[in-house]
């Protein structure tokens, strides 16, 4: 069964329809990356899953949940988690404590006003761990906010993979990061979703089909195709819709 | 029963189309900087101050025109030199920074004119009667007060819609990069529009003087109210600021003017308590008495039911 | 040992709130002592929702208004033997109903922050002062509502007749509460609440729901603040409508952002200072509010982290041992910046004073004759301009002080 199943998603605003009937099928594991043309609706199928838009219509099923039109700490807490297009950090609060945040809910502290930071070593063991995995163990007590963009990619990046969750969904990871940066942050994202499901939206080719294990192109907010990598580079539809000359089906 | 409407429903017009006066300068502000001007109302104090000074020497009518004037550019300089400063710094810092601003002024305003009530006189050539109603006058200088309120809104709805630098202002207002781009001087608009605002203010406050008495304490009255306005009417629409100044003038109109209470509904539901009770002050409240907190009773509702407010779109 | 280390401070600040009275103890030392004690907790209470939770208060004086209300109604009620406890607990009895208050307004009004939060914050402020104007058997309309402090069961023999027994009991309150506000943030909700300051948005997609961290620090705050008025209760043993309208609001919001928000320690020294201002300048001028609202519009344009921020932005030159070498630049640029400062008050003072002779400094001012007025303006320009002769010199060795060096060393 999918971990992560769309059935016929349509988001309006207005008048405008931005993603119109998408059904898409996740399976536990698999890398899975969409790719489609700026304004194709990306962006909003993510903010769709994660609950940041309720949809128009149709259902999405998170294991046994259903998930539409639910708050984005709800998901967050069945285990979802995702990362932002533009930097999504809590710039004042030092690197270490934006990892531990990460990690409050899922070490069962709730809201919890009796606990003491400085006393929990398990949870402020394995902060260390995803510090040391995204390489800002040395910035720990730095100002979030002060880092360098390519560190502040990676401690959202720390952040959305720091609760352990068993979806991790990146929205454009390497976006504006220099080559050599983009090839760090591709070794990071292999080791921090080893053996867990990845959805990724991402418009460097190279590392999609570098990444992924299955490609959805999302074309006007329909999905035209849905394969393997190598059938979606050979993929005529795939090619015009990039090129964008002729109309699909003429 | 009918003189008592007509003149709560004409005193309340005067009052709402003051507020308005403050609302419509409050809400340009906030459209375009995204920030609520808590000082706003103290610019209304300042345009009475100064229309006092002026009028002990040079009459009303020069305090009229060249208060506003004075008031306009001392809000210009402020946001140049203070604002703006600030502005880099979250909309948090700017509302604290007019928090200090209205603070400030306050303090200046007994500096100069000391703490006691201002002998500020509308002008003799006012004091009549417009009509007479039921035996009832209505000052001519509170018709000037409608007059004066409407030609100044209907000036500004041409100036906005109608004008050149009006339509570049409201581009600016939603779009002050593409603005800038086109060659404008956004930050100069910026400045423009808040001198502009507290000038509307301080005309307000140099027709107002007379009537609500001219006192140190007379910007803090009415300050939370406009805030009120504003923010019932939906930040940044005028319109709704329109429609929530007339109901808030009204509303309170009718409500000093009615003589119910909480006595009266018990009497009609034939019940009785106690004068002894611990609660007795619920049973003998009456309308008037409560009228004072009506405004923030409806702000109170409107933002929990509907935090837009009226007309509003934007939440932040 | 660590543990010894850890609590050094506290105990320093323990031991700095019991000695204090043993260095002045005339009665207006001792009121300024009380008067401080309260302004600390209500500031650092202040503080949870501002500095820590980024939720801008204009009504924060309701909870410890309200707190103070009900504390002196239990004092009156102890006088009627209606209720039978020690008055150690009026603070208490303050907090719970600033707790339950706040957890009541706090239900609805902490759905959003910035602006519509302060701005619900203003209505319910507005509409609870204007309330008790209303309900007079409750708040006692302008007069006020006033006890006894001393008819409860004595405590070891102490009757809390005098107003040093009564500095120790809120001494004793100011160090509870100031721990636990300290320990409040560094729990989970705690480091939420700044989280949530940071980034609501983000704060959802880690699993907290805003609201409900906000609603968190909002209860906290409300219970800390009444714990204050309960204090204030006790100190002055009546309490009017004037200590929960806008006034006391504004003054809190004064009193922490000149401290500094955003670090623990900014509150307390905010209350210090204006506790200090508000009890000794007061004294000295009668234009002590004007000062205080020019150096609160200064704080905010040019010192916008407070004075506990001021003091922070040294930590660089003090662990990089560069200190010293910023002594002298600040004495050179300080010294005009302060005649400058002495002799703008000399000018305000002057044009205010109603007397012959303005007694300032030691010398005796005359406002008539325009001499004094023109020495007094020339010093004040010369110092301007001393001050910016030796400004870029200031700036310089900043820059120097906090540059960082070639091979970085973290």
């Amino acid at each position: 069964m999918a971990i992560l199943s769309l059935k016929d998603v349509r988001k309006n605003f207005g008048k405008t329809e931005i993603i119109r009937g998408v059904n898409l099928d996740i399976e536990r594991g698999e890398k899975h990356a969409i790719i489609g043309p700026n304004g194709a609706g990306k962006s909003t199928l993510f903010h769709l899953i994660s609950g940041l838009y309720g949809v128009t219509h149709g259902t999405i099923q998170f294991k046994e949940h259903l998930i539409q039109n639910r708050t984005p700490y709800e998901i967050s807490r069945l285990g979802l988690a995702r990362s932002f297009q533009v930097t999504n950090i809590f710039p004042r609060m030092n690197v270490f404590e934006n990892v531990r945040c990460a990690l409050f809910w899922p070490h069962g502290y709730r809201y919890s006003f009796w606990h003491l930071l400085g006393r929990q070593t398990e949870l402020n063991e394995r902060t260390l761990q995803v510090l040391e995995q995204i390489g800002l163990q040395d910035k720990m007590h730095f100002p979030a906010g002060e880092l360098a963009y390519a560190q502040q990619r990676a401690l959202e990046l720390g952040i959305a993979i720091a609760s352990g969750a068993e979806v991790i969904m990146l929205d454009e990871p390497v976006a504006g990061m220099s080559h050599s940066e983009a090839e760090n942050a591709v070794q990071l994202i292999r080791g921090i979703t080893e053996g867990k499901t990845l959805i990724m939206v991402e418009h460097d080719m190279s590392i999609v089909f570098d990444v992924a294990d299955r490609i959805s192109v999302l074309v006007y907010g329909e999905i035209i195709a849905c394969d393997k990598p190598e059938n979606i580079r050979a993929n005529p539809q795939v090619q015009e819709a990039y090129l964008g000359e002729v109309a699909v089906n003429a | 029963m009918l003189d008592v409407f007509i003149f709560a429903t004409l005193n309340g017009l005067v009052t709402g189309l003051l507020l308005f006066m403050l609302a419509s300068g409050l809400t340009l502000i906030f459209s375009m900087m995204g920030v609520l001007n808590f000082a706003h109302a103290s610019f209304y104090m300042l345009g009475a101050y100064f229309a006092y000074s002026i009028s002990l020497y040079f009459g009303f009518w020069t305090g009229l025109i060249f208060a506003p004037l004075i008031v306009g550019v001392l809000g210009a300089f402020v946001e140049r030199y203070g604002l703006r400063r600030v502005h880099q710094a979250g909309h948090v810092a700017e509302l604290v920074f007019t928090f200090g601003l209205a603070f400030l002024i306050e303090e200046a305003v007994q500096f100069f004119w000391g703490p006691g009530t201002k002998n500020y006189q509308q002008p003799e050539l006012l004091d009549f009667p417009l009509f007479t109603l039921f035996g009832q006058e209505f000052p001519a200088y509170r018709g000037f007060m409608i007059g004066i309120s409407i030609t100044i809104f209907i000036g500004l709805y041409y100036l906005l819609t109608r004008s050149r630098i009006g339509i570049i202002i409201q581009a600016a207002i939603t779009h002050p990069k593409t603005v800038a781009n086109l060659g404008h001087n956004v930050p100069l608009i910026f400045m423009g529009v808040f001198g502009v605002g507290t000038a509307l203010a301080g005309v307000a406050g140099v027709i107002a003087g007379p009537v609500l008495t001219t006192f140190p304490g007379m910007a803090v009255v009415l300050g939370s109210i406009v805030f009120v306005i504003v923010v019932i009417g939906g930040l940044g629409s005028l319109a709704g600021a329109f429609i929530a100044s007339l109901l808030i003038g009204l509303l309170q109109s009718y409500a000093i003017a009615s003589d119910v209470g909480v006595p009266d509904l018990l009497n009609l539901l034939g019940l009785e308590f106690a004068r002894d009770h611990p609660l007795t002050d619920l049973w003998t409240m009456t309308l008037p008495q409560i009228a004072p907190i009506l405004p923030f009773l409806l702000l109170v509702l409107v933002l929990i039911f509907r935090p837009t407010g009226l007309l509003g779109k934007r939440e932040q | 040992m660590a543990f010894l280390k850890k609590s050094t401070i506290w105990i320093a600040y323990l031991l700095a709130l019991l000695v204090l009275p043993q260095f002045f103890n005339s009665i207006l030392a001792i009121s300024i002592y009380n008067q401080m004690a309260i302004a600390i907790v209500f500031a650092l209470s202040y503080n949870m929702l501002l500095g820590q939770g980024g939720m801008l208060s204009f009504g924060h004086a309701v909870y410890f208004g309200l707190g103070g209300f009900l504390a002196v109604h239990t004092l009156i009620m102890i006088e009627f033997e209606t209720v039978y406890f020690s008055i150690i607990f009026i603070p208490l009895v303050g907090g719970v109903i600033g707790l339950l208050a706040a957890i009541f307004i706090g239900s609805f009004s902490t759905h959003k922050a910035g602006t519509v939060f302060a701005m619900i914050s203003l209505g319910i402020g507005e509409l609870i002062a204007a309330s008790s104007l209303i309900f007079v058997s409750f708040f006692g309309g302008e007069a006020g509502v006033s006890g006894d402090r001393t008819f409860g069961p004595p405590l070891f023999g102490v009757e809390f007749l005098q107003d040093v027994e009564i500095y120790y009991l809120a001494a004793g309150w100011v160090f509870i509460a100031t721990v636990f506000m300290y320990l409040f943030t560094q729990t989970p909700a705690g480091r939420m609440a700044n989280a949530v300051r940071d980034n609501p948005e983000r704060a959802e997609f880690i699993g907290y729901s805003a609201r409900r961290v906000r609603f968190i620090s909002f209860c906290a705050a409300g219970f800390f603040a009444g714990i204050a008025g309960g204090l204030f209760a006790l100190n002055y043993e009546f309490i009017t409508e004037e200590n929960l309208n806008a006034a006391t609001s504004g003054r809190v919001l004064l009193m922490a952002y000149i401290g500094g928000l955003g670090y623990f320690i900014g509150p307390i020294v905010g209350a210090v200072i204006l506790t200090l201002m508000n009890s000794l300048l007061s004294n000295y001028s009668e234009l002590w509010m004007l000062y205080l609202g020019i150096l609160f519009l200064l704080t905010v344009m040019f010192l916008p982290r407070g004075f506990a921020g001021f003091i922070m932005m040294h930590q660089v030159a003090w662990i990089r041992g560069k200190l010293h070498t910023l002594f002298i630049p600040y004495l050179l640029t300080g010294i005009p910046a302060l005649i400058l400062i002495l002799s703008c008050v000399a000018l305000l003072e002057m044009s205010h004073i109603e007397e012959e002779v303005l007694h300032y400094l030691g010398l005796e001012l005359n406002p008539a004759t325009l001499l004094t007025w023109v020495i007094t303006i020339v010093i004040a320009s010369a110092s301007l301009f001393a001050i910016r002769l030796t400004l870029p010199r200031l700036r310089a060795a900043w820059e120097a002080a906090n540059a960082i060096p070639d091979s970085e060393d973290g």
